[in-house]
């Protein structure tokens, strides 16, 4: 086993909760880079802000090395959050961790954000910066098998896989990314791509062709995985032939995109037909006073850096209304 | 050099300072040491050495079978967490990677004497009188398996019927394969009901009150 070291993911002193009785200057809602950016920007402008998240990270903690990121070559993703996270808890603004966001409404020309366990906040302003959740593979076999040879977290799953005959289901940097790891566990890898070619940055490309037991099988569609206690094949399709095979396999990885976490804002702010928030260059949604920054966010090309700087972009801009509509 | 960086010793010294009642640790090892024993033993020596409020007592697997017997330890590395009495949280394997921190809140949880559940979340689980037992599998590298094993230990500590185990699956590999894990966190109620995934305390209660229908 490779040695994981103790991560330590604390803040040295307990940050204050946001108080359900204040009316904050600004609300961020995510803990991600658009959101940890956001944070940054508005502490410094010294607005009266909160932080309400699930977790720090978002999805960069399922990643295991970054090599794109301004000022690092490669950077474990877990130092880069704790990173981002202890920038962020440096200004010791309230943060409420564990929290998922159910609604946000406008009330009284200010905006009421509603929790899931049914705590209540209020802001003149939000930034909602809720990232994206992985898109689920939506075939027969795809439910039922989760977490019994389906898995969307390699860093998670990878050790179970030790050796084992797997499928990663896509063709872009997630799916590289997710075969590197399974590199790492000498897994027999079989790359299965809906589209022609492969959509993942050249450079991870070379690294994960140089591996010998990985095949490539782009132009495939995945029609339905089958087992019995756990999986133990996947029957997919050659698009240009329409020839069908079963393959033999232990596990399969899903990495064919992500779907915005929008579900909080649907009904208030103007979405497009796959559930981004519109935003214009300064992060302005359609409704003034609400900002959106990051990979929730219609702005093509969800990187860790675009999204940071969307975040500070988007604080910006909330400190320009707050100061334009008198509300500081 | 000791077991923890440096920077981490420095910040863990500050969040000690929030302990209040005192946090006694028990760890099982043996005489002679597995890897994972001697560096969990190492790292708990290290960790407790930081706070008079924490103590640290080590017993032998094999010689000191009796103590084994009553805190009912069948594996090591084994750690158990006592406050006022022992609430029934253990950590089976070496809490290293995302689970390091777990250990830490859990210490900080023990000495509030507080597990921070809503009374409302507490009360739908107040009629238990069965034991249940709770086993989170988990893997180093999961980022979400952490929020799995404190919530179960939270409940642990809220209710008495509750016991909970952090198990880790790498070097357990037998019950990795016994409960056929192959997605972490794997969370297994009383051997008989298993859900995959972390969830909030709502949800984990019902999977808790599941668990005991299908008993």
């Amino acid at each position: 086993m490779e040695f994981p070291g103790f991560i330590l993911n604390l803040p040295q002193t307990e940050a204050h909760k946001p108080d359900q009785g204040i009316l904050y200057d600004l609300l961020i809602v995510g803990g991600g880079p658009a959101a940890m950016s956001a944070v940054i920007y508005a502490a410094r402008k010294m607005l009266n802000c909160a932080l309400i998240t699930i977790d720090f990270g978002g999805l960069i903690r399922e990643t295991s090395e970054i090599e794109n990121y301004l000022g690092f070559q490669s950077i474990d993703a877990r130092d880069l959050v704790a990173r981002f996270e202890e920038h962020v808890r440096s200004f010791r603004i309230p943060v409420l961790t564990g929290a998922a966001v159910k609604e946000i409404r406008k009330q009284n020309g200010d905006f009421l954000l509603l929790t899931e366990s049914g705590q209540q906040f209020s802001g003149k302003t939000v930034i909602f910066a809720a990232g994206e959740g992985h898109r689920q593979l939506l075939i027969p076999g795809s439910k039922e098998f989760v977490g019994r040879g389906i898995s969307y977290c390699t860093t998670c799953d990878a050790p179970f896989f030790r050796e084992k005959k797997v499928i990663i289901a896509g063709g872009g940097n997630s799916a590289f990314t997710t075969a590197i790891d399974l590199m790492r566990v000498h897994a027999e890898i079989t790359m299965i791509n809906f589209a022609e070619d492969w959509q993942a940055d050249g450079t991870l490309q070379q690294r994960v062709k140089k591996y010998d037991r990985i095949q490539f099988l782009d132009h495939h569609e995945i029609l339905r995985i089958e087992g019995s206690k756990s999986v133990e094949s996947v029957v997919i399709k050659n698009r240009s032939t329409g020839q069908e095979v079963s393959i033999q396999v232990d596990g399969i990885f899903i990495e064919i995109g992500l779907v915005p976490n929008s579900g909080p804002v649907k009904n208030l702010a103007q979405l497009n037909r796959i559930g981004e928030v519109i935003i214009d260059c300064t992060c302005r949604t359609n409704i003034p006073g609400l900002f959106s920054a990051g990979d929730v966010t219609a702005i093509p090309h969800k990187q860790i850096i675009i999204s940071a700087g969307d975040g500070a972009k988007a604080a910006l801009s909330a400190y320009d209304y707050l100061i334009e509509t008198a509300k500081i | 050099m000791g077991t923890i960086a440096d920077k981490d010793r420095e910040r863990l010294k500050t969040i000690f300072e929030a302990l209040i009642h005192p946090v006694h640790i028990i760890m099982f090892t043996q005489e002679f040491e597995c890897e994972f024993c001697r560096m969990t033993r190492e790292l708990l020596e290290e960790v407790t050495g930081l706070a008079e409020k924490i103590s640290l007592e080590i017993f032998d697997f094999v010689n000191d079978k009796d103590q084994a017997q009553k805190y009912r330890i069948d594996k090591i590395p084994a750690i158990l967490l006592i406050g006022d009495r022992d609430y029934g949280i253990r950590f089976f394997g070496m809490p290293g990677g995302y689970e390091f921190t777990t250990l830490i809140q859990d210490f900080l949880m023990v000495s509030r004497r507080d597990h921070g559940l809503p009374h409302e979340v507490v009360s739908t689980l107040s009629g238990i009188e069965n034991p249940v037992h709770i086993q989170v599998m988990i893997s180093p590298g999961c980022p979400y398996c952490a929020q799995a094993v404190h919530m179960a230990h939270r409940f642990a500590m809220a209710v008495s019927a509750i016991t909970a185990d952090m198990v880790e699956t790498t070097e357990f590999p037998y019950l990795a394969t016994k409960y056929n894990v192959q997605g972490v966190p794997k969370i297994i109620i009383n051997e008989k009901h298993s859900v995959v995934g972390s969830m909030p305390e709502k949800e984990f209660a019902q999977e808790i009150l599941k668990a005991l229908q299908k008993s």
